[in-house]
C-alpha cells in the first residue's frame, strides 16, 4: 500500500511538474470557481489532492491545502480528506501547517478519533520556543472541540497562563471560554485560572481575561474587586474590542457595588443646612453620622466615570456605545449629558451603526429628554436615510418635541409628509398626532393640518390622517363637530379599511352631532356591507347599534337588515358580534337588565386613546444589547442588577492599589468614617480634608502601613507603565524638582459685589488691595494644611464634584447650573442660594474653568516664611485678564517668590503646571490659586487658556515673567561674593548709572535700597563687612540654570549718581534687569 | 461571540463561509433572504435579525453582504463594527473588496479571518500586525512565486508589534525619503428648504494621513483654534490624555495610510455652505413638468469651487427626463 502510494505520488509529481508547473499560479486563481463544478470529477480530484498531500514537496502540499481550503470556504464537504490532511500537521512549512490547522478546526469535531492523531503535535507545539507556534498550538487544541482531550486542554491552559509571552497568555484566556463551553463542570478550576489572568499586568491580556470572566463566571463579581481600579485606569490602553467587554463588565460591577447616584441626591438639599450647622459644632464624631445621610459618590464610582469618559472619543462605535450605556446606567443624571454629542457623531457612520445608535438614542431620549434637546436638528431626516433610520429619527423628534420647539418640528414634519416614501409619510402623520396630544398648545394647529392632509390624493396619507384625527377628536370632541362633519363626508372617498372603520366609529360615537347624516351613511354602508373588510363590518355593526339606540324610529329597518347580513357572514367574529349586539337591542324580553342599559353601555364615555410611539417598547432590556435591538430576550441575556440600597463595603477594592494615571485621582477619595480608604496615589495626607478639613488628622493617621504598601505598589506599577508605554504622559513627569517658580493667579470676580457667605473673606473691588494680603495668608494656611490640593476648591466640598477628569473643571455659575450638575456640595450651594436671595442679577460670570494644563499637582504659596527677609516688600500685582474682557472675571497674578516644591521635571522650555477647577466663585469674591510656570530663564510669556462660565470657549491668557522674577535668592557672604565677582568680570559685567538729585540721594539707605531692589528682582543682600555705607551688594541665581547674578550698587554722592553693576553669565537677563532697576530708582 | 460568517454577493449567492465554532448550516441565511425580500429596498434590511435559535447580524457594503451568526447575547454594534473592520482589512489587502477579489484570494481571506477571530473573539485586527503575519498579495511576490516556486505568505514569527503597546506600527520601518501627507476632508450635510434657506447643516471632517517615516516617529499636530473641534474621535494611536490637557494631537503614527481623526461639527453651530441651491417645480398639463435647479457659489473667500456634481433623485413615478444645462 505504502509503496503503491509512493509511486503514485511521484507520478503525480511528475505530472504537475511537467504540465502543472506553469499552470499552477493561474490554476490557483480559477480553481475555486471551476474545479469542483462537476461532481463526476470530484472523486478523482480528491484522489489527486490526496496524492499531492502525500508528496514530499512542500509546495505541492501547499497547493493541495489551498484547494481544500477553497472547498471549505465554499461550504463544500472535504471531510473524506481528513486522514490525508491530518498527517501534514507535522509539516515544517508554516503555511501548510496553518492551513492544516484551519482544516482541523473545521472537521475535527466530526472525526474525533482521527483528530486525536494530531494531539501529540500540538503538545509538542506548546513547548516550542516560538511564541507564535505555542499560541497557535493552544488555539487549535482548544478549538477542535474534541471532548476526550479536555484534560489535556486544561493542562495546556494552566501552563499557558504562566507563559512568558503575553500573546500566549491572551490565547489562553480565549481558550478558557472554549473549554468551558466543552465541559461546564470544569468551572471551578477555570475560575482559579481566570483569577490569575485578571491580575495579569499586561494590558494585552486584560481584555481577554475579562472576556473569559464574562463567559465563565459573570456572577463572581468578587473576583473583580481587587482588579477594579487597575482595570479602570488601564482602560484607555486596552485594545478596542477588549474595551467593550470591560466596559460592559464594569457597568454591571458598578450597578452591584455602588449606590444609586440619583436616588440620594434628592434628599441632599434639605440635609445640607443641617450639615452646616452641625458642622459648625465641628465634632468629629458627628461627621460619621452626617456623612451617612449625605450622598457622596464613592471615589471608585467617580474613578470609573472619569476613566471611561475619554473613550467617548474612540473611533469604534461599539466602545462609544458601551460608554454611553455605562453612563446611562451608572452616572448621575446630570452627567449623562456628555454622551449625547458622541452618540450623535456616530450617526455619520455606516447605515447599520446608525440604525442601532438611533434606536438607543430613542430609548435614552425617552427617559432623559433634556440631553438630546440641543441636538434636535441632528435628527432631521435626510432624503437618503434608510427606512429604519427615518423611523427612528421621527420617533426621536417626536419624543423631543415640547412647547418651545414644536413649531420647528412641525415645519419639518410638513416636509416629511410629502416625502415620496408613503410609509414614512404615514408614520409622520402618526407622529404629528402624538405631538398634538402631548402638547396642548398645538393640538388645534395639528388638527387643522391633518384635516388638510385628508384632502390629499394619496390614499395611505389620507387613511393615516383619518385614523389619527379620530384619535385626537376623542380627546376633545365637543370643539370639533365641524371636523367631524368634514370627515363623515369623506366616507365615500376613503377606501383604506382602517380609515373607513375609524370614520364609521366616529359617526356612531358622535351621531348626536350629525344626526341627519348618520342614518344616510348607514344606508350606504348597508349597501356595501358584504364587500367590506372585517374591521369595517364590525364598525358598521357598531354604527347600526348606536344609531338604533339613539334614533330607533328612522333606522329600525336598516339596522335589522345589517344584522341579517351579519348573521350569515363568513367571518365568525362578525357573526358573534352581531349575535351579541342583537341580544342587546332586540331581545328585551330575554335579558331585560341588559337592554335597559343598552344606551348606557353603548354610549358610555370612553377614555381617549393615548397615541403611543411605534417603536417604544424595548426599554426592559439593557441599552445596546442584542436583546434591546431585537426586542426579545436573547439567549444568555441578563438584566443589569439594580443598585443596592446600602453600598457594599468599599474596602474590598483596597487591597491592591495602583498608581492612578493622574495624581488627581485620590482627590476623589471618600473620606468616610469607615475608611482607611487611602486610595492610591502620590499623596499620603491631606486629601481627606477636601470635604471637611477637620477630618484631616483622622485620615492621615490611619493605617500608615497601608499607605506605605500602596506607595511601593504604585512605584512598581509606575515603572511598569513607563516601560510599556514609552509615552511621556503626565504621570511620569512627577519627579521632584525645585526648578519651578510658582505664580499665584488670583481670580476675582468683581462683576457684582455681593458679600459672599463662604468661608473665604470677601474682597470687594474697592478693598482689593488691602484685603489682598490677609486673604492670601489665610489661603496659605489652609493650603499648607492640605498640602497638595491647592488646586481644589477651598470650600472643600468638591471632591465628588469634579465632572471632568484631569484639570479642567466646572465652576457652577448660577443656581440653575448647580441644580443640574451638582448634588454634593453643601457649602457651595449655600453661597449660591444666597446669591439667589440677593436677586441674582444675571451678572456675568461666576464660573471659572481653569485652563487645561499639565495634570500634575503643585503646592500653593508654600511658605511665605521664606520671604520673611523681604516681608517688607509686597509682591507686585499684574493684570492678566481684566474685568471687561473677562466678562466680569478678573484675574491678577503675582510672583510669590517661593520655590515650587512639587514641580515636576519639566522637559520643554515653557512648562506650566495648572491648577484644578475652581468650583464656584461667588460674585465679588476672589480666590487665590497657584500656577507653576517654568520660564526656563527666559522672559518669553507663558500662554495658557482658562475656561470659565461653563462655556466651552477657553480664554487665552498670557503671563509674562518680569525679569526680576527669574531669579531666586542665593545667600553669599561678602567673601564669597567677591570671589564670584572676580570670576565674572569682563564680558559678564555690565554697568549703568542713574542720576539722582541731592534730596533723593539723602534718602537712600540700606532699607530703601533693599526694598527697591526687591521690588524688581528676587535677590538677597550680602551682609557688608567692610562698613562701607555707599556700596550695597545683592546676590541671586537664575532659577533654572542656577547661574549666579551679582548686583553691586554704589552711591556716588558727589556726582549725584548711583552706579549699578551686574555680573552674571546670563548677560541678556542682566541687561534687562539693569534696565528695570534703572526705572525703579529715580 | 461570532459563530459563523457568510459572505453573500449581490445576487444572493453564498460564496464564502467560515465557521469558528460548530458548523451552522448555510440554510440559516434563508432568514436573511426572507427579510431582504420583505423590504423592497436592500438598505432597509434590519441589521439584526432574530431567528429561532440564532441571531443574524448583517452589513452591506459595496454590494456584498456579510452575515454573522450569533448564538448568544452580545453587543450588536461590536459585531457590526467588527464586520466593517474585516471589510476594511480586505480593502487594505486587495485594494477593492468585491466578490472577484475575495474569490481570487480565498486562501488569504481565510487565513485573515482565522487570524482576526479566535473562536469568535477578536484577536488581531490591526492591519500592521496582520500584514506581518500574512503578507498581502502583490505583483513582486507573484513573480517570485513563479520563479522559485517557494510561496509561503505566512510569517513564522509573531510580529513584534502585536506585543507592544503600539500594535499599529511595526518596528524597523525605513524610508529613504521621509514624508508625511495630511489630507483635510470636510463634508457638509445640509438640508435646504425650497426657499433656499438652510434648515440644518452639519460638518463631518476627517484628517487622513499618509505617513512614510522611518523608525518610531512621535508626531504632534497643533491647531490654531482647537476649540472648534469639540466632538472628535481619534485613531487609537492618538494620546487622549494629551488632547484633553493641551489640545494637542500627539501620536506615533501607523505606517502608510490611515485616518487620524474624524470630527463632527453639529447642527447647533451655524454653518455657511459654499453653494446656494434654488429649485422650482412646475407641473404642466398632462403628465409632464419642469424642474429647475439653480446651483451657484456663494462668497467663498476667494476659493474656487471645483468638481461640483449634482445628483438628483427622482421619484419612481418619473419615467424619463431630459436634462438641459444652462449657465
Amino acid at each position: 500500500m505504502n509503496i503503491n502510494e509512493r509511486s503514485l505520488a511521484t507520478l503525480s509529481n511528475m505530472n504537475s511538474q511537467g504540465s502543472g508547473g506553469a499552470s499552477n499560479p493561474s490554476d490557483e486563481q480559477t480553481e475555486p470557481t471551476s474545479t469542483f463544478s462537476f461532481f463526476a470529477l470530484d472523486y478523482k480530484k480528491h484522489e489527486d489532492l490526496k496524492q499531492m498531500l502525500d508528496s514530499n514537496k512542500d509546495n505541492l502540499k501547499l497547493e493541495a491545502m489551498r484547494r481544500i481550503i477553497g472547498m471549505i470556504a465554499k461550504g463544500k464537504d472535504a471531510a473524506d480528506l481528513f486522514p490525508a490532511v491530518v498527517k501534514n500537521v507535522v509539516s515544517k512549512n508554516m503555511e501548510v501547517k496553518k492551513l492544516v490547522y484551519v482544516y482541523l478546526m473545521r472537521y475535527a469535531e466530526e472525526q474525533q478519533d482521527l483528530a486525536l492523531l494530531s494531539i501529540a503535535t500540538f503538545q509538542r507545539g506548546l513547548k516550542d520556543p516560538n511564541q507564535l507556534i505555542r499560541a497557535s498550538a493552544l488555539r487549535v487544541l482548544s478549538s477542535i472541540r474534541v471532548p476526550t482531550i479536555v484534560t489535556i486542554m486544561m493542562l495546556a491552559i494552566r501552563d499557558a497562563v504562566s507563559d512568558m509571552s503575553p500573546y500566549v497568555r491572551k490565547t489562553a484566556a480565549n481558550a478558557i471560554a472554549k473549554l468551558y463551553a466543552l465541559d461546564p463542570e470544569l468551572k471551578d478550576e477555570l475560575i482559579l485560572i481566570i483569577t490569575k489572568l485578571l491580575a495579569d499586568k499586561t494590558i494585552l491580556v486584560n481584555g481577554s481575561a475579562v472576556q473569559a470572566f464574562e463567559h465563565v463566571c459573570p456572577e463572581r463579581i468578587d473576583l473583580i474587586h481587587k482588579n477594579y481600579r487597575r482595570l479602570c485606569n488601564l482602560l484607555v490602553d486596552i485594545d478596542e474590542w477588549g474595551q467593550v467587554t470591560v466596559l460592559n463588565m464594569l457597568t454591571r460591577y458598578a450597578r452591584s457595588q455602588f449606590i444609586d447616584p440619583n436616588k440620594t441626591c434628592e434628599d441632599e438639599q434639605k440635609n445640607f443646612y443641617e450639615d452646616e450647622t452641625e458642622k459648625s459644632a465641628a465634632d468629629e464624631e458627628q461627621d460619621e453620622e452626617i456623612e451617612k445621610r449625605t450622598y457622596i459618590m464613592d471615589s471608585d464610582h467617580r474613578l470609573l466615570l472619569r476613566c471611561t469618559k475619554p473613550l467617548l472619543q474612540s473611533r469604534n462605535s461599539a466602545v462609544v456605545m458601551a460608554v454611553a450605556q455605562l453612563y446611562y446606567y451608572v452616572a448621575p443624571k446630570s452627567e449623562i449629558q456628555i454622551v449625547a454629542k458622541s452618540l450623535i457623531r456616530l450617526l455619520r457612520h455606516h447605515r447599520e451603526i446608525q440604525t442601532i445608535v438611533l434606536k438607543a438614542i430613542a430609548s435614552m431620549a425617552d427617559k432623559h429628554k433634556n440631553i438630546f434637546e440641543p441636538y434636535l436638528k441632528s435628527f432631521y431626516v435626510h432624503s437618503n436615510d434608510s427606512g429604519l433610520v427615518k423611523r427612528y429619527k421621527l420617533e426621536i423628534l417626536t419624543t423631543l418635541a415640547n412647547a418651545s420647539n414644536i413649531s420647528t418640528i412641525l415645519r419639518e414634519f410638513q416636509t416629511y409628509v410629502l416625502s415620496p416614501d408613503k410609509e414614512f409619510g404615514a408614520q409622520t402623520i402618526h407622529a404629528i398626532g402624538r405631538c398634538a396630544s402631548t402638547i396642548p398648545d398645538v393640538t388645534e394647529a395639528c388638527l387643522n393640518g391633518l384635516v388638510a392632509l385628508m384632502s390629499k390624493k394619496d390614499e395611505t396619507i389620507v387613511a393615516e390622517s383619518v385614523v389619527v384625527v379620530k384619535k385626537l377628536l376623542q380627546i376633545n370632541p365637543s370643539q370639533y363637530s365641524e371636523i367631524i362633519k368634514h370627515i363623515v363626508r369623506m366616507v365615500d372617498k376613503v377606501t383604506v379599511p382602517t380609515a373607513r372603520a375609524s370614520i364609521l366609529w366616529l359617526i356612531g360615537e358622535y351621531s348626536d352631532r350629525i344626526s341627519k347624516l348618520a342614518p344616510d351613511v348607514l344606508r350606504k354602508m348597508a349597501k356595501s356591507f358584504p364587500d367590506e373588510e372585517t374591521i369595517v363590518k364590525h364598525q358598521i355593526l357598531n354604527l347600526a347599534t348606536k344609531l338604533y339606540v339613539v334614533n330607533a324610529k328612522q333606522t329600525h329597518l336598516l339596522v335589522q337588515y345589517v344584522f341579517n347580513l351579519a348573521k350569515y357572514d363568513t367571518n365568525y367574529d362578525t357573526r358573534d358580534k352581531a349575535r351579541l349586539l342583537r341580544a342587546l337591542l332586540f331581545q328585551a324580553d330575554k335579558c331585560p337588565a341588559l337592554s335597559k342599559h343598552a344606551k348606557k353601555i353603548l354610549l358610555a364615555p370612553k377614555p381617549a386613546p393615548v397615541l403611543e410611539s411605534i417603536v417604544r417598547d424595548h426599554d426592559q432590556y439593557t441599552l445596546g444589547t442584542l436583546s434591546f435591538v431585537i426586542g426579545q430576550k436573547a439567549v444568555g441575556y441578563k438584566d443589569l442588577p439594580e443598585f443596592p440600597l446600602e453600598a457594599p463595603d468599599p474596602n474590598v477594592r483596597n487591597v491592591e492599589i495602583i498608581a492612578p494615571p493622574t495624581p488627581q485621582h485620590d482627590l476623589f477619595r471618600k473620606s468616610n468614617a469607615g475608611g482607611g480608604t487611602a486610595t492610591g496615589g502620590k499623596k499620603k495626607s491631606g486629601t481627606a480634608d477636601d470635604f471637611y478639613s477637620d477630618e484631616e488628622e483622622d485620615t492621615s493617621t490611619e493605617g500608615p502601613d497601608d499607605e506605605e504598601d500602596e506607595e511601593d505598589e504604585e512605584e512598581e506599577e509606575d515603572g511598569d507603565e513607563e516601560e510599556e508605554e514609552e509615552e511621556e504622559e503626565g504621570e511620569d513627569e512627577e519627579e521632584e524638582n525645585e526648578n519651578e517658580k510658582p505664580t499665584t493667579v488670583e481670580i476675582k470676580n468683581n462683576s457684582n459685589e455681593y458679600e459672599q457667605l463662604d468661608a473665604r473673606p470677601t474682597n470687594n473691588v474697592e478693598q482689593e488691595d488691602e484685603d489682598e494680603d490677609e486673604d492670601e495668608e489665610e489661603e496659605e494656611e489652609e493650603e499648607e494644611e492640605s498640602e497638595e490640593e491647592s488646586d481644589e476648591e477651598e470650600d472643600g466640598s468638591s471632591d465628588e464634584e469634579e465632572p471632568i477628569p484631569k484639570q479642567t473643571s466646572t465652576v457652577a455659575k448660577s443656581a440653575s447650573t448647580i441644580a443640574v450638575n451638582d448634588y454634593t456640595i453643601p457649602a457651595q450651594e449655600k453661597s449660591l442660594l444666597d446669591m439667589d436671595l440677593e436677586a441674582f442679577l444675571g451678572s456675568a460670570s461666576t464660573t471659572v474653568q481653569p485652563a487645561p494644563a499639565k495634570p500634575a499637582m503643585f503646592d500653593d504659596l508654600h511658605g511665605l516664611d521664606s520671604l520673611t527677609t523681604t516681608s517688607s516688600t509686597q509682591a507686585k500685582e499684574y493684570d492678566c485678564l481684566n474685568r471687561i474682557t473677562g466678562q466680569g472675571l478678573q484675574i491678577q497674578y503675582r510672583f510669590p517668590r517661593t520655590p515650587f516644591p512639587q514641580s515636576p521635571n519639566m522637559k520643554s522650555n515653557l512648562n506650566i503646571q495648572g491648577f484644578g477647577e475652581i468650583d464656584v466663585l461667588p460674585s465679588g469674591a476672589s480666590k487665590v490659586v497657584s500656577i507653576g510656570i517654568d520660564f526656563n530663564d527666559k522672559t518669553q510669556p507663558a500662554s495658557f487658556e482658562i475656561l470659565f462660565d461653563n462655556n466651552a470657549q477657553p480664554t487665552a491668557l498670557t503671563i509674562s515673567s518680569h525679569v526680576g522674577e527669574l531669579f531666586e535668592q542665593r545667600f553669599l557672604n561678602e567673601q564669597e561674593f567677591n570671589q564670584h565677582l572676580a570670576r565674572l568680570r569682563g564680558m559678564n559685567e555690565i554697568t549703568g548709572s542713574i542720576n539722582v538729585d541731592e534730596t533723593q540721594q539723602s534718602k537712600f539707605n540700606f532699607t530703601t535700597i533693599q526694598s527697591k531692589v526687591l521690588q524688581c528682582a528676587n535677590l538677597i543682600s550680602v551682609p557688608s563687612g567692610s562698613g562701607d555705607s555707599s556700596i550695597f551688594r545683592f546676590s541671586g541665581q537664575t532659577i533654572s540654570s542656577k547661574s549666579l547674578l551679582l548686583l553691586t550698587i554704589q552711591l556716588n554722592p558727589r556726582q549725584s549718581t548711583i552706579n549699578l553693576t551686574i555680573n552674571s553669565d546670563q548677560i541678556v537677563l542682566a541687561t534687562m534687569l539693569l534696565k528695570e532697576l534703572k526705572q525703579t530708582f529715580p | 461571540m461570532i459563530h459563523s460568517l457568510f459572505i453573500i454577493n449581490g445576487s444572493g449567492e453564498i460564496f464564502m463561509e467560515k465557521h469558528w465554532k460548530t458548523v451552522v448550516s448555510k440554510s440559516i441565511c434563508d432568514y436573511f433572504f426572507e427579510a431582504q425580500k420583505k423590504c423592497g429596498n436592500p438598505e432597509d434590511v434590519s441589521p439584526v435579525i432574530a431567528t429561532p435559535h440564532h441571531y443574524l447580524i448583517n452589513i452591506c457594503r459595496s454590494s456584498l453582504y456579510f452575515v454573522a451568526v450569533l448564538t448568544n447575547e452580545g453587543a450588536p454594534l461590536f459585531v457590526i463594527e467588527f464586520l466593517h473592520r474585516i471589510m476594511d482589512v480586505f480593502e487594505e489587502y486587495f485594494v477593492t473588496c468585491t466578490e472577484t477579489t475575495l474569490k481570487d484570494n480565498y486562501v488569504i481571506v481565510y487565513e485573515l479571518l482565522d487570524e482576526m477571530l479566535d473562536s469568535g473573539l477578536p484577536l488581531a485586527t490591526e492591519t500592521s500586525v496582520l500584514k506581518e503575519l500574512i503578507k498581502p498579495p502583490n505583483l513582486l511576490r507573484k513573480v517570485a512565486h513563479l520563479v522559485t516556486g517557494d510561496s509561503t505568505n505566512v510569517s513564522d514569527a509573531l510580529p513584534s508589534n502585536q506585543l507592544s503597546n503600539i500594535p499599529w506600527r511595526r518596528l524597523g520601518i525605513k524610508y529613504t525619503n521621509n514624508e508625511a501627507y495630511f489630507d483635510l476632508i470636510e463634508e457638509i450635510d445640509a438640508i435646504i428648504d425650497r426657499n433656499g434657506a438652510t434648515v440644518m447643516g452639519e460638518i463631518q471632517g476627517y484628517i487622513d494621513c499618509c505617513v512614510k517615516l522611518s523608525g518610531m516617529p512621535d508626531l504632534t499636530l497643533n491647531f490654531i483654534n482647537p476649540r472648534l473641534l469639540d466632538d472628535i474621535s481619534f485613531h487609537p494611536c492618538v494620546r487622549l490624555k494629551k488632547w484633553e490637557s493641551d489640545h494637542v494631537i500627539s501620536f506615533v503614527p501607523p505606517d502608510g495610510n490611515f485616518r487620524l481623526i474624524s470630527y463632527h461639527i453639529g447642527s447647533q453651530n451655524s454653518i455657511s455652505i459654499p453653494i446656494y441651491v434654488k429649485s422650482n417645480i412646475q407641473y404642466r398639463e398632462g403628465s409632464s413638468g419642469r424642474f429647475e435647479l439653480t446651483v451657484g457659489p456663494k462668497q467663498t473667500m476667494g476659493k474656487p469651487l471645483e468638481s461640483v456634481s449634482i445628483e438628483c433623485a427622482m421619484p419612481k413615478s418619473v419615467l424619463n427626463c431630459t436634462l438641459t444645462p444652462t449657465q
